[in-house]
């Protein structure tokens, strides 16, 4: 951890503009219990859908995406990542500062809005809220060190980004059983769905394949950024 | 420091951009020449340690650059590319240098650095609001902060007004004097000529040439001239020229002449004094291939 890397990165991340990126969505999600709450929405059936399918299925996806290629992308693409990778600081320290700094931005951003829509809809009952907080948290992780990676190794990270968030997670990950396994999102149900005792929320992938599962996925993510970086390449315009 | 380059490589897929380039940067300023695309920046990027050498090796004093972040205790590096955080200030971008440096006193080295570069007035205005000779400076400021032995600058005045690039030239000079090992690329001649004792030629990937100013100077004027004449009687001057070995060929054209200088000292000695002896009147007399292009071109054959 470098905090000189860690307060630009955040600077970039935070200032001005940015910041309503990252603030729209869990805005949204606040919206919706506010609104399912005024017209009578407030059960936990309700709030176990919201979660699954907003908070989960679309917010923190789309955040991890944005957080996650959002510490490093940028720089790789206008060459300011010069100034970090032109010191004498090991590149495997600035992936997990930039990955840090990822994680961070989406408990904040991703996983407390998370806990307080559904303490909204439902208060502490049956665990619900405390579940898919937890479950955000931990997902928000891996997904922070999976878009890291994706942001360093290629420059159409956004792009590809969005087509796992939107086709693997929602589509493939919802629906097809095998691939169910595979998916950050179920696991972060599963997690949820260990902390919470609400009969609305079932899911596929057990706690003993979820957890270690995104331990792997975030320990290999970010080692391998770190590699990558290491190897890093600056193409000239020649 | 010695920055050493081993038969050193790159491609990028079939298309070679720096081709078995083997040569030392020693103390000193060294300008490495070269035009636009004749792989300047992937040759500094090299031995900046952004770029894997395809064969060869880039070593500085001995020690490998590439995958090796502690070279850069030793190097400061001013890329070509803006790469300048937009959202701070001159003072917290070179502050931030120095603290990434790991320096013990962050503040007062960041001072000193800006002050080197002239740039403490506007140094609390946002990078963003910088003119391109600015943000060049404070990142000349910024690789200079931790006061490195060897210096990579790749097309470091690009940008500048006359007054900064004066400047930014005496800097740098006053540093390769102080025993400094800078490397500099550029595409102008000239700007090459007043800055570095010693010079580099690369052309299209190829180490073309190498030696001080004099002899770069000297490679340049003796290769063969073109010139394009006119005068008050073409065709006698034209064979009144092809009596000296100094003409290598003439072409006789509606628009004049056009001469071949093989040896361009005696030919400027001698074109004068033809024309006076002849009683024929030099209306113009001008160079067809002064660019720099053709003089690379030049070198680059001369080199195979």
């Amino acid at each position: 951890m470098n905090t000189v890397v860690a307060g630009i990165t955040y600077r970039a991340l935070l200032g001005r503009r940015r910041i309503f990126l990252l603030l729209l969505l869990p805005l949204a999600l606040i919206g919706l219990a506010v609104m399912l709450r005024l017209f009578g929405g407030d059960d936990p059936r309700s709030a176990v859908l919201l979660m699954e399918k907003f908070a989960i299925g679309t917010m923190l996806p789309l955040l991890g995406l944005i957080a996650g290629t959002g510490v490093i992308a940028p720089e790789i693409d206008d060459g300011t990542i010069i100034h970090l990778i032109s010191k004498p600081i090991s590149r495997p320290v600035i992936a997990t500062t930039k990955f840090l700094v990822a994680a961070s931005l989406l408990a904040v951003f991703a996983a407390v809005p998370t806990y307080f829509s559904a303490w909204l809809l439902v208060a502490n009952e049956e665990g619900l809220a405390v579940g898919f907080a937890v479950g955000s948290l931990f997902a928000g992780i891996a997904y922070a060190a999976v878009f890291l990676l994706l942001g360093i190794v290629t420059r159409h990270a956004v792009t590809i980004g969005i087509i796992y968030a939107l086709l693997w997670e929602t589509l493939v990950g919802g629906f097809v059983q095998g691939a169910q396994k595979f998916s950050i999102q179920q696991w972060a149900e599963s997690i949820a769905d260990s902390i919470s005792d609400s009969p609305f929320l079932q899911t596929q992938v057990t706690l003993g394949f979820a957890v270690p599962a995104l331990v792997i996925v975030t320990v290999v993510a970010v080692y391998w950024s770190g590699r990558r970086l290491r190897a890093f390449s600056l193409t000239g315009d020649e | 420091m010695n920055i050493e380059l081993a038969q050193v490589s790159r491609w990028y897929g079939n298309v070679v951009a720096v081709n078995d380039v083997t040569m030392t940067i020693g103390p000193g300023v060294t300008g490495l020449l070269g035009p636009n695309g004749a792989g300047k920046s992937t040759l500094l990027h090299m031995m900046a340690g952004f770029l894997a050498p395809s064969g060869g090796t880039v070593t500085m004093d001995g020690t490998r650059v590439w995958k090796n972040h502690h070279i850069y205790r030793d190097i400061g590096l001013v890329p070509e590319r803006e790469g300048v955080y937009g959202f701070l200030t001159g003072w917290q971008f070179v502050l931030s240098a120095a603290k990434l440096h790991g320096l013990a006193n962050p503040i007062e080295a960041a001072r000193k650095a800006l002050a080197t570069v002239e740039m403490e007035e506007p140094k609390d205005r946002r990078v963003e609001t910088y003119s391109k000779g600015m943000r060049q400076r404070v990142k000349v400021a910024a690789a200079l902060v931790h006061d490195p032995p060897v210096l990579l600058l790749d097309e470091p005045f690009n940008g500048m007004d006359p007054r900064q690039r004066m400047h930014l030239m005496d800097l740098i000079r006053a540093m390769g004097t102080a025993g400094k090992t800078i490397l500099f690329s550029s595409h102008i001649l000239e700007e090459v000529e007043r800055v570095a004792q010693h010079i580099e030629v690369l052309v299209a990937g190829r180490h073309a040439a190498s030696g001080n100013f004099r002899e770069i100077r000297r490679l340049m004027t003796d290769r063969p001239h073109l010139f394009r004449i006119r005068s008050s009687d073409d065709r006698k001057l034209a064979a009144a020229l092809m009596l000296d070995d100094s003409t290598g060929g003439v072409t006789l054209g509606p628009d004049g002449l056009e001469v071949r200088a093989v040896e361009f000292r005696r030919f400027a000695w001698l074109l004068p004094r033809v024309a006076r002896d002849q009683d024929i009147h030099l209306h113009q007399v001008s160079p067809a291939d002064e660019d720099l292009e053709s003089v690379f071109a030049y070198l680059i054959t001369r080199s195979t």
